[in-house]
């Protein structure tokens, strides 16, 4: 039923929404913290600008980072004259559109968990002689914690089930960068079906199973849930 | 010593204080809501940045001009208003917390301040598991459990319904009573601060109006405190000896001798009471035929008008003050100036610690 480039492309999205959760939570962790600690007055256009790729079409994000990373494109004519390579159509490219694209998915949660803690505890942490880096660790982290394991799965998810950016910027490579959506679209095309089912079967059971694993783990969480609680 | 002058604005309100108090016994930071007490204790703890500036406790200086120190730094226990115990960890948990940060807290730091808020019992328990009044005597021990250099309270008591109120005040006082280090307990909370405090420092509008030892301020006519319902006097006494056939025991103060109802505390122990100013009756003659127990020969100092129809008295019993609340036209009949000899008949006194 299923052949070797399904298991490939399972693999290829896998090892993608896995690298890009990881560099998510990286730089989504920081950004969020200083986004729910802030009084800066411009933040709200930091805030919009996170929150794009909530509302914009897939293919307009893609076409855009195809045309910065490209050769000719920006960041790619840079890359290039540095010695190096254009990274659109390459594995690197999915992870950087990836990253781009779930953003919003990782930061709002984690924003919402801190700007849920308050300031309270990390007072009390301060004149329990927890330096700012050590009381972050002890107290706002494991305080966040469902924030975290929301924004991991739903980080993970979104970058499993994305489409128009991953066409736009990798290419629909075989073994580089087909990822499994559209690998999907591809056997509805040429009417294999069966292969079909149960790869959009898979599917189907995995998101419902990380999103079960939110949702015991935050039984409050809504995804619908704004960014001021 | 601590020495502190601090200047913080916050919108249009101004913290400006300049005070110094002694680096031993309970200070109470005392004043009405809005006055700027918690900014004042927040500012010694460093959780408010005052931008210059002078504070000094012990030996440490902790803000000297623009050099501040930040919270971590300084040797503080710092105690909310709510308990503010950290949810993800257990009793335990909250209480090794600042004990594993703080260099200079040993193991018998810890042992101490379980011994003292008596939770041995609940170190296992989650927070969520503690009443009130638990929770409470938790996060004392929890800042107790640092060793600080200084104590900083903050209305403990205020997030509490009376009967947690009377569950922790037994623990303030021996807190009072055993503690090395100065406590500096915020409060608007007349009973509180003659129960507990040493030192006063009142707080109006992010000013000090006056601060000094605590029963002087309190019988001195220039300050409010002094005035109204809430007027009262203090009196350090020791328990001299019990009557078991009345079931009574003697108090001895400076001024003379006061005989209370027995709560069967060892001799010599200390006591402070508290006599309301309206529970103080004078007499021109020595009055045998009453059933008031406590009479003492005492000076008139100095009288002012009180109100209407009353007067505010201040007695001097030898060196101990006492106010008086009594008619005008009681005053007049007694001829009441200051220098004259009367003696002030105490209908209750209420014993403190």
């Amino acid at each position: 039923m299923i052949n070797e480039f399904d298991i490939t492309a399972l693999f290829i999205t896998l090892k993608l929404a896995g690298v890009s959760t990881l560099i998510l939570l990286l730089l989504g962790t920081p950004l969020a913290w200083w986004l729910s600690q802030t009084r800066w007055k411009l933040k709200t256009i930091l805030e919009a600008i996170i929150a794009l790729p909530l509302v914009l079409p897939p293919t307009v994000l893609g076409f855009y980072l195809l045309i910065t990373l490209g050769p000719n494109g920006p960041v790619g004519g840079m890359l290039e004259s540095f010695g190096g390579a254009s990274i659109a159509f390459t594995f690197t490219g999915l992870v950087v559109g990836s990253v781009i694209y779930s953003m919003p998915f990782v930061v709002q949660p984690l924003q919402n968990a801190f700007s849920g803690i308050g300031r309270r505890p990390m007072e009390v942490a301060a004149t329990l002689r927890a330096s700012p880096l050590d009381r972050f660790f002890s107290v706002a982290v494991p305080l966040a914690r469902s924030g975290f394991i929301t924004a991991a799965v739903l980080g993970f998810a979104h970058t499993v089930g994305e489409f128009g950016v991953v066409l736009m910027i990798g290419g629909n490579i075989p073994g580089e960068t087909q990822v499994l959506s559209i690998t999907i679209y591809d056997h509805v095309e040429a009417l294999e079906y069966g292969q079909a089912h149960w790869l959009a079967g898979g599917l189907l059971l995995l998101s419902f199973l990380m999103l079960m694993v939110v949702y015991i783990f935050n039984r409050r969480f809504s995804l619908m849930q704004s960014s001021n609680q | 010593m601590i020495e502190c002058q601090l200047k913080i604005k916050q919108g249009s309100f101004t913290l400006d204080v300049d005070f110094c108090t002694p680096a031993n016994g309970v200070t109470v930071v005392f004043g009405s809501s809005g006055c700027g007490k918690t900014t004042l204790l927040r500012a010694l703890a460093g959780l408010e940045k005052s931008d210059d500036g002078f504070l000094k406790v012990g030996d440490s200086i902790w803000q000297d001009g623009k050099n501040f120190v930040p919270p971590h730094m300084r040797s503080v226990g710092y105690v909310f208003q709510e308990a503010s115990l950290f949810n993800h960890l257990n009793v335990r948990g909250n209480l090794e917390y600042g004990a594993r940060r703080a260099t200079e807290a040993g193991k018998d730091f810890m042992g101490r301040a379980l011994d003292l808020l008596d939770i041995s019992q609940l170190l296992e328990r989650t927070t969520e598991q503690l009443s009130g009044g638990e929770r409470q005597r938790v996060a004392i021990a929890r800042a107790l459990a640092v060793n600080p250099d200084i104590l900083l309270m903050d209305e403990p008591l205020s997030a509490l319904d009376l009967k947690r109120k009377k569950e922790i005040l037994p623990y303030l006082d021996s807190l009072h009573d055993e503690l090395d280090i100065p406590l500096i307990y915020v409060t608007h909370s007349p009973d509180e601060a003659s129960r507990l405090g040493d030192h006063l420092v009142l707080l109006e509008e992010g000013s000090v109006v006056a601060s000094g030892a605590i029963d002087e301020m309190l019988t001195s006519f220039d300050l409010p405190i002094s005035h109204g319902g809430d007027a009262t006097s203090l009196i350090e006494a020791k328990v001299v000896g019990h009557d078991d056939r009345f079931n009574l025991m003697y108090l001895d103060f400076s001024g003379g001798q006061f005989t209370v109802t027995d709560r069967e505390l060892p001799l010599e122990s200390k006591v402070r009471l508290r006599v309301s100013a309206r529970d103080v009756s004078l007499t021109q003659d020595l009055q045998t035929d009453t059933s008031i127990l406590n009479i003492f020969s005492a000076i008139v100092d100095e009288i002012v008008p009180e109100g209407q129809s009353k007067v505010m008295v201040r007695l001097k019993i030898k060196d101990v003050t006492m106010l008086s609340c009594i008619t005008r036209k009681s005053a007049e009949l007694l001829e009441l100036n200051p220098g004259k000899q009367v003696y002030a008949q105490i209908k209750s006194v209420a014993l403190l610690s």
